[in-house]
């Protein structure tokens, strides 16, 4: 498995947008760098290979390509597959990605995108803490059913509701078998969360939340806003134990908020990566690894568990 | 012609009485308390309502179901009687027909009072998605009202020429003359009636059919425990039949106490509706067996624990009430002779509907709360569900409105088909037979 020296948490998607952003004025440097003929005094940038490999080359070998290729919120990036990966080993229910994923999206309501939950099958089982949010479903039963075209799937992979065309009829959560989605049943009280920003919020499904729309569904968006500006996730991010990691099928590559890249396929081969209820064959782009060699005890996450309570009040925070 | 003209005098529709008034009164101030209370819901949102992230469909989706299903009988049982010309039909059709009109209407409005976003209604139109049920179900909805309207409507022509002369003093006759559409009953007009009915008759059978498989595919096409069955559809179906057949019975026995009219809905009838009854509670039996009894056999955990909470859980006393009072006891007393007499009857037919209208909440509201993973993180009221004062008002808005419909409608329509019971009854010529 292979990680890179580089622990800052925007690296991963500055390694994933490179091959977009940049290419590498001359072929044969790649070579010379592969075969060890450095410059060291030059100023060097990481750039990943076609391989997945990170190697560092001179950034004045290294040119802009200027615009980013036009983005649309409802096509997403091109030649990309977001996926997450949840390693149930490293989870001890400290809700920091709640208390991030609840900020960042100015969630007022009374039910976060983003919940872990207390889980045991059954009392002979062992008990363990599950974070759970839109599992981002290839085959996603919420948009099936939807009968105005608010809630799609983009070509990245990522499962987005357009609040200003959602007619609020709910099938999507009534269709949805991991109960993620939360429905504005009054007008979202979001004037102190929203009051920090800068701009004032003009609603795109880009950034679920931001505003909320009386009367419509949100869900988690798999933060495209936080991936546009090279950033993970907020989740992955705030995350004090690595549980989350976060990357692009496509380039095989997932990356945990401490800045680790791993290799997504190896990741789940190693720890016997699962998907949840792969028997419904809604193909979640959310990998769980399974609660195994842990730490710390289960009973250390009981502090922080609240059965009726998943969004803080300001006065709790 | 005097036999005539005192057919035309019983069976023209009449001025209310007082009770008649007060009656229609009430339902237009619980129709208006209905609107207030949906105004104020647009107003805060659906918050008013005791519906949240996990049983997010309540009393008015139940309350959907349970008036797709009412209006199919009406008119489902009116088209099959007319195309097998069983003439016993004659009195009872029409009453079908309006029930049917009334409840497919109101089925219509409901499903609105159920957006987050009314607002927005022709999304449905400009964005519709065809694969989504809900598409489906908006195009068999307003086909169903079409259909519906057209075969309470064309059956009447010559009963608004009859109509027409008898209140020719009155503003009424102008309508009555503008709505019979120049109806002189020349052989010509009789021809394209009948025709034109024929073809409505036969169109409603399939719509009706589809209408009440789409609403059992609303949920059916979903994964939830208790809904994903093949079951569903036919399921629907069999229930629709047997509450629409309580609810001609109920409407009927009422209208013929009130307008006197025991001389033309007999004991007969009483009868026959009493069987068509007991014909659907058996089957809707077998459906019940099927959805209910079958699953507990081979239940996975989650469906044992969805059983279980209708069985001996928090739901047995309303599902074994739904069982026994809508399923089981009207199949035992209608076996009896006595037991198909009007006024016993009746009173099955009001139980059958009272049950099937709490069936349909059985049916929506306890799936929801056993979804694939536990409920955790939300407050201890989202964990449990009973509709709130504003939902209970809107709900009895759309009932008291639907009886308003068919109030309304009696007033100005004559409920049993003049001009076809004059024809039966050989006080006219009997020369257009099987005109409607
Ligand atoms: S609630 Fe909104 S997003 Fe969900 S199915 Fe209905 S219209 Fe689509």
């Amino acid at each position: 498995m292979k990680k890179s020296d580089d622990k800052s948490r925007r690296s991963f998607l500055n390694n994933g947008l490179t091959i977009g952003a940049f290419s590498i004025i001359s072929g044969s440097l790649i070579a010379s760098k592969l075969f060890g003929n450095d410059e060291p005094d030059e100023e060097l940038v990481e750039v990943m290979t076609t391989e997945g490999d990170i190697i560092k080359v001179p950034a004045s070998e290294v040119e802009e390509v200027p615009k980013k290729p036009a983005y649309n919120e409802r096509e997403g990036f091109a030649n990309r597959k977001f996926v997450m990966v949840v390693d149930l080993a490293k989870c001890r229910n400290a809700l920091k990605c709640q208390d991030a994923c609840n900020k960042h999206h100015y969630i007022v309501g009374d039910n976060a995108w983003l919940k872990v939950y207390k889980m045991q099958e059954s009392e002979q089982t062992a008990p363990y803490w599950m974070p759970m949010m839109c599992q981002h479903c290839d085959e996603p039963a919420c948009v099936t059913v939807c009968p105005v075209d608010a809630t799609f799937k983009r070509r990245d992979g990522i499962v987005l509701i357009d609040n200003e065309q959602c007619i609020g009829c709910r099938f999507c959560m009534a269709a949805c078998p991991y109960s993620t989605r939360v429905f504005n049943w009054n007008d979202p009280e979001q004037e102190t969360a929203l009051a920090e920003e800068e701009h004032p919020a003009e609603h795109s499904a880009d950034h679920c939340g931001h505003p909320s729309i009386k009367g419509t569904v949100d869900k988690c968006d798999f933060c495209p806003h936080s991936i546009d500006k090279g950033e993970l996730p907020h989740c992955v991010a705030a995350c004090p134990n690595d549980v989350f990691l976060f990357g692009d099928a496509y380039e095989d590559t997932v990356t945990n908020g401490s800045g680790q890249s791993y290799r997504l396929s190896e990741l789940l081969e190693e720890k016997a990566g699962y998907r949840l209820m792969e028997g419904l064959g809604t193909e979640p782009s959310v990998f769980y690894l399974p609660p195994v060699d842990r730490s710390d005890a289960f009973e250390d996450g009981l502090k922080e568990y609240r059965e009726f309570n998943s969004v803080k009040k300001p006065e709790e925070l | 012609m005097s036999k005539y003209d005192d057919l035309v005098a019983e069976l023209a529709p009449r001025k209310f009485t007082k009770l008649g008034v007060s009656w229609t009164i009430g339902l237009a101030i619980v129709t208006l308390i209905g609107i207030a209370a949906y105004i104020d819901q647009i107003i805060k949102g659906q918050i008013v309502t005791n519906m949240r992230d996990y049983v997010l469909w309540g009393v008015y989706i139940s309350n959907f179901v349970f008036f797709v299903a009412i209006s199919f009988v009406g008119s489902l049982t009116a088209a099959v009687l007319r195309l097998t010309h069983k003439t016993w039909r004659t009195p009872l059709v029409r009453i079908a027909e309006i029930i049917a009109f009334a409840a497919i209407v109101l089925a219509g409005v409901t499903i609105i009072l159920d957006m987050g976003r009314p607002d927005r209604l022709l999304n449905l139109f400009i964005h519709a998605r065809l694969q989504s049920p809900i598409t489906w179900d908006v195009v068999i909805i307003t086909t169903y009202i079409a259909i519906s309207a057209l075969i309470l409507y064309i059956p009447l022509l010559p009963d608004l020429a009859i109509l027409k002369d008898k209140f020719k003093d009155n503003w009424t006759g102008i309508w009555y003359k503008r709505l019979s559409l120049k109806w002189k009953g020349s052989v010509k007009q009789w021809a394209i009636q009948k025709k034109s009915i024929k073809i409505v008759a036969i169109l409603i059978i399939p719509v009706a059919l589809i209408l009440q498989t789409v609403d059992a595919w609303l949920f059916s096409t979903t994964f939830r425990i208790g809904w994903d069955s093949t079951n569903l559809g036919p399921y629907f179906i069999a229930g629709a039949f047997v509450v629409g057949v309580g609810g001609l019975i109920s409407v009927t026995y009422v209208l013929r106490k009130v307008y006197k009219l025991e001389k033309y809905i007999t004991e007969l009838h009483f009868d026959k509706l009493g069987k068509m009854l007991v014909f659907a509670c058996l089957v809707y039996l077998y459906f019940n067996i099927s959805e209910y009894l079958l699953p507990a056999f081979t239940a996975p955990k989650a469906e044992e624990a969805h059983l279980r909470e209708l069985f001996v859980g928090h739901y047995a006393p309303l599902f074994w009430f739904v069982t026994i009072g809508g399923l089981i006891l009207p199949i035992i007393l209608l076996i009896f002779p006595w037991g198909r007499k009007p006024k016993v009857l009746f009173f099955i037919a009001i139980l059958v509907v009272i049950t099937s209208w709490w069936k349909r909440y059985l049916i929506v509201v306890p799936a929801l709360l056993h979804p694939f993973l536990p409920v955790q993180g939300v407050p201890e009221s989202w964990h449990s569900y009973f509709p709130s004062m504003h939902e209970w008002a809107i709900v009895s808005g759309t009932l008291a409105a639907a009886l308003l419909i068919i109030t309304i409608l009696v007033r100005y329509v004559p409920i049993i088909p003049i001009h076809r019971t004059a024809t039966e009854m050989g006080i006219l010529p009997n020369d257009k037979d099987e005109q409607s």
